[in-house]
């Protein structure tokens, strides 16, 4: 037997096309709501218009007897078949939580909550049937603001006698992994106070979602357009009281996801309860405004921050007290989503104090669940524009300031104050290439020369120099932390008799490219070509075993199991060839896809043993006649991606208005698989982080209605709003995977918020303009000029030694009043240990 | 019930359509052209773009009826058959990775073919400004920008030639 093929030139790092292009670009996809089938009925969900009411009557006759309706079912007509929807995170042993009927049965909590359900044969019979259920509700106090809500006063859910559903801290000194940050507080010569808000957020998937359920058969199939079909499959069994293994779930081709498609939601319930009853298939399709309305928001966090440092800006503590708004339930996981953030607070710097402390907060809004980032997005915000603050204070520049609390590379790995263990980085290599890329000199320069010249339209420049902890996650940690799941990933590798390979993955990508970065490291793995590689994913019938999608998983968790199970396909593989080729075991070696007899050219490939094993004529004694493997990884370690992005905006200091000028980001994620994957998803992650800068807000009324319900007021940016991205990468690998390799899906989203507002107060700072609360818009900027003295900003001064336009002085005298009492009855302590 | 003659991508069909229906909805449900997709209803997405008579319209905001003894013309219809080569444009997206989870690359990409007809050499803002009617929410729009400036660079290079390509 002899093998003729060369070895492959490496996979892994080439920018491949993307194998999933060829139906997308033809419109050869199957999106959820492209299923049609035989005597499909329609659903159509009737919403409350109240934040908060009684349900005091429901008339479904009119709409009964509407054209084309089959039924019409309200919360009570379902009753217990219904179940709760369920929350995977339960952050503390008290955490309280209402029920979560998916359509309501006697109360509504939020605008938008489904109070009856329309079963038509038409979409549109189904949708002219909704005007005509007629609804009494009594109307009770609406809780709309989060602070309000934290004091007391009117109750979300008075039965629960209280707004708070948890609080959770994390304590440095109580952990072991630093002193108390009281201390710091007491003895600090220089402390900063601020309160951020990180908006309401939409993730704005560009496909509605969908699901359909197919009932008839043995198996009932949902197919739902989400991120999650393993745990959806799992909770629909727990939820509904089938058997998983009567239950199967696809995810289809799915239109984005962003962490909005992170739940199980009342839609995909009801389509499955509907369809059993009924017996027939049932399709639901949202509406854009019904998704705006009704999916889950993100964000939503009031952040109350102490930075303590010395005069030499060293920092010397930091505390948080974080109020996040759950809004009305819990869904999958958002109660965990503030405390994924709380152990990022202290970012890349050597803070020797630490407290974090989150109370989460119900309110009669729609729930908030993941957003790209999850957490991190909003703590990476919160230190990066105190860094900002804090070099301000001291007088130097901000990445100065940076640079002399960061962690040295060297100093890896580094256990941090949150008691994180950070494997590799290098701030200092993505930080100097930035500024080489940005021209951060030439761009200070012209900004003094137009604050002399005073100039209406200022230039601002703004820094982040993040990091983030992904990939989740070590199933351990997420133990230790309440999550009710595990972290790991599953993946399996067929050998086919024709030499293909089908790579059966338990992630389940929606745009991220797995198809092709999976066959990327199969062909480099197993010496096969990257034509030969199949990936298939998304079906609990194919990939029986999986945690899906989000939280940049995929490629440290589940690419680590693609090649684990790869390993043992090797493995397998080996006996076989020594058996074929008549050697001893210990005499062969695997390269380039072919087993080798040391010092001879005696060899069999892969493929050959692939179709020997398929025919097993020729097998060893009491061996398998498969090569076919399963691997399950478990992660020991988040991964830790980090970069530095610097932004240049231009604020017209007369209309308010903010535009990016330049984007510059330098991003080490480790290892890369395809370059060209991962540029796209640093544009795409820095657009959404953007757009938490400057553009989108979710804005709920006084009476808890949703007014930015569509794409007309809800404003995700287009082309014309955005420029072109200067990127590059510095390399750090990680040493917690053997690919080497961090996760890049949320970095441009968590480092790219804070450097734009960065920019935007550094373009204004002069006037003596501290903080934009976000979006940045023309009317916020605009509005806190005028609040101005006019001629203040005039002085021609640079940023970094205006001390005395710093609102919030570091007199020490201050310190006793901030100082509290640091006891905190119930409160749960979290940590990594 | 209407009765509507319309051609969809070079293949005629009559059919009866309530009056209120939307093009994008007969295209979808009735002629089974599931490659063009809704993603919202306000007409801001873009999702739905196709042409109508070799112009770019929002097919939610025409209804079925208005496309009466007109030609249609899909992502679908794009390339020369199943197998068939690729269109200039469906090209340069892939080239370019100029999609991700490829929800927006329908309209996108018949919204860019039109673009380029209007104004077959446009500068980096004008490209940005053509597509403003269509949202991505994966891209960040970058690679979508450099897609069709390629193409516009090649059409230039190819006139005379192979001219009217798109």
């Amino acid at each position: 037997m002899t093998v003729t093929e060369e070895r492959p030139v490496a996979e892994v790092g080439s920018p491949r096309r993307r194998k999933e292009d060829a139906r997308l670009i033809t419109g050869r996809t199957r999106w959820t709501d492209n299923i049609s089938l035989p005597g499909m009925l329609h659903l159509a969900m009737v919403r409350s218009p109240m934040a908060h009411a009684r349900i005091t009557s429901i008339d479904v006759q009119p709409a009964e007897n509407s054209p084309g309706v089959v039924a019409v079912y309200t919360g009570a007509d379902l009753g217990d078949e219904q179940g709760s929807l369920p929350c995977a995170w339960p952050i503390t042993a008290d955490q309280k939580a209402p029920p979560h009927p998916p359509i309501s049965v006697d109360t509504v909590n939020f605008a938008g909550e489904i109070v009856a359900c329309i079963v038509a044969r038409s979409a549109s019979a189904a949708k002219d049937a909704v005007e005509l259920v007629d609804v009494e509700y009594d109307e009770l106090p609406v809780v709309v603001d989060m602070a309000a809500a934290a004091k007391g006063g009117n109750l979300t859910h008075p039965e629960l006698g209280t707004n708070v559903s948890a609080t959770w801290v994390f304590d440095s000194a109580e952990a072991g992994t630093g002193g108390n940050v009281e201390d710091a507080i007491r003895d600090a010569d220089v402390l900063i106070e601020r309160t951020y808000r990180q908006q309401r957020l939409m993730p704005a998937f560009m496909e509605p979602r969908s699901v359909v359920c197919d009932p008839t058969g043995e198996q009932t199939t949902l197919w739902s357009s989400t991120q999650i079909p393993h745990i959806l499959k799992l909770m629909l069994a727990l939820t509904c009281g089938i058997s998983e293994s009567k239950l199967r779930v696809i995810a289809p081709d799915v239109g984005g996801g962003f962490g909005g498609k992170l739940q199980v939601t009342p839609e995909e319930v009801i389509t499955l309860v509907v369809s059993r009853r009924l017996g027939k298939p049932c399709k639901y399709t949202e509406t854009r405004s019904e998704s705006l309305l009704a999916g889950h928001h993100g964000r939503d966090q009031i952040q109350k921050l102490t930075l303590t440092a010395t005069r030499e800006g060293t920092v010397t503590g930091l505390k948080v007290e974080l109020l996040a708004d759950m809004g009305a339930y819990l869904g999958l996981v958002t109660p965990g989503v503030p405390i994924l953030g709380a152990f990022m607070y202290n970012a890349i710097y050597k803070f020797p104090s630490y407290r974090f402390e989150c109370t989460n907060i119900f309110t009669n809004k729609n729930w908030t669940d993941a957003y790209r980032g999850a957490g991190r997005p909003e703590a990476t915000f919160a230190i990066e524009r105190l860094m900002d603050e804090l070099a301000v204070e001291i007088g130097v520049d901000p990445l100065e300031i940076r640079e002399r609390n960061w962690i040295k590379h060297e100093e890896f790995p580094f256990t941090t104050v949150a008691g994180l263990e950070y494997d590799s980085g290098n701030y200092e290599a993505a930080t100097a290439r930035a500024k080489e890329l940005f021209g951060y000199d030439a761009l200070r320069a012209e900004q003094r020369e137009r604050r002399e010249r005073q100039d209406p339209v200022q230039l601002g420049i703004g820094v982040s120099t993040f990091t983030e902890m992904c990939g989740l996650a070590p199933s351990r940690v997420l133990g230790a932390l309440s999550y009710g799941a595990g972290g790991w990933e599953h993946a399996s590798i067929r050998m086919l008799p024709s030499g293909k390979v089908e790579v059966i993955a338990g992630t389940s990508g929606h745009g991220q490219g797995h198809q092709t970065a999976w066959s990327q490291i199969v062909a480099d793995r197993l010496g096969v070509p990257f034509e030969d590689v199949e990936v298939l994913h998304g079906d609990t019938s194919i990939s029986a075993r999986g945690l899906d999608t989000y939280g940049s998983r995929s490629l440290t968790v589940g690419g680590m199991a693609v090649v684990a199970a790869a390993d043992k396909v090797i493995e397998k593989a080996r006996p076989i060839a020594a058996h074929l080729l008549e050697a001893n075991v210990d005499d062969l070696e695997f390269s380039a896809g072919k087993f080798n007899v040391k010092g001879t050219d005696s060899s069999v490939g892969i493929g050959e043993l692939a179709l020997a094993v398929f025919a097993a004529h020729n097998m060893p004694d009491g061996v398998e006649p498969s090569l076919d493997a399963d691997a399950t990884f478990d992660p020991e370690n988040f991964s830790f991606p980090h970069g530095t992005h610097l932004c240049a905006v231009e604020v017209d200091t007369e209309t308010g208005e903010t535009k990016i000028r330049n984007y510059t980001c330098v991003d080490d994620i480790g290892k890369v698989v395809n370059p060209l994957i991962v540029e796209g998803q640093v544009h795409g992650g820095l657009v959404q982080g953007i757009a938490q800068a400057l553009w989108e807000e979710a804005v709920y009324d006084d009476s808890g209605t949703l007014v930015t319900g569509s794409f007309v007021d809800y404003l995700v940016p287009s082309a014309a709003d955005l420029i072109n991205f200067s990127t590059d990468r510095t390399e750090s690998p990680a040493t917690t995977n053997a690919l080497g390799v961090k996760g890049v899906g949320e970095a441009g989203t968590i480092a790219s918020t804070p450097a734009v507002v960065n920019a935007v107060v550094d373009a204004l700072r002069h006037f003596g303009i501290n903080d934009i609360e976000m979006p940045c818009s023309p009317h916020r900027v605009w509005s806190a000029l005028q609040q101005t003295d006019g001629r203040m900003g005039w002085s021609g001064a640079d940023t970094p030694t205006e001390k005395t336009m710093v609102e919030d002085d570091a007199d020490p005298s201050h310190n006793a009043q901030l100082s509290q009492g640091s006891g905190d009855a119930g409160s749960h302590q979290g940590g990594f240990e | 019930m209407t009765r509507i003659s319309i051609q969809v991508d070079g293949v005629q069909y009559s059919d009866d359509v309530e009056p209120r229906t939307l093009l994008v909805h007969y295209l979808r449900e009735q002629v089974g052209k599931t490659g063009t997709v809704i993603g919202c209803d306000t007409s801001n997405c873009g999702s739905c773009t196709v042409h109508l008579d070799d112009t770019s319209v929002k097919s939610c905001t025409v209804l079925a009826v208005q496309a009466d003894g007109h030609e249609v013309t899909t992502i679908e219809g794009l390339a020369a058959g199943t197998d068939g080569e690729l269109h200039p444009m469906q090209q340069a997206f892939h080239e370019n990775h100029a999609l991700q989870c490829g929800y927006c690359t329908p309209g996108m990409i018949m919204q860019s073919i039109d673009l380029l007809r209007d104004n077959p050499s446009p500068t980096e803002q004008e490209v940005r400004d053509g597509l403003e009617g269509n949202l991505c929410r994966c891209t960040g729009y970058q690679n979508i920008v450099k897609a069709v400036l390629s193409v516009s660079e090649e059409t230039r290079l190819k006139v005379g030639t192979a001219g009217g390509t798109l």
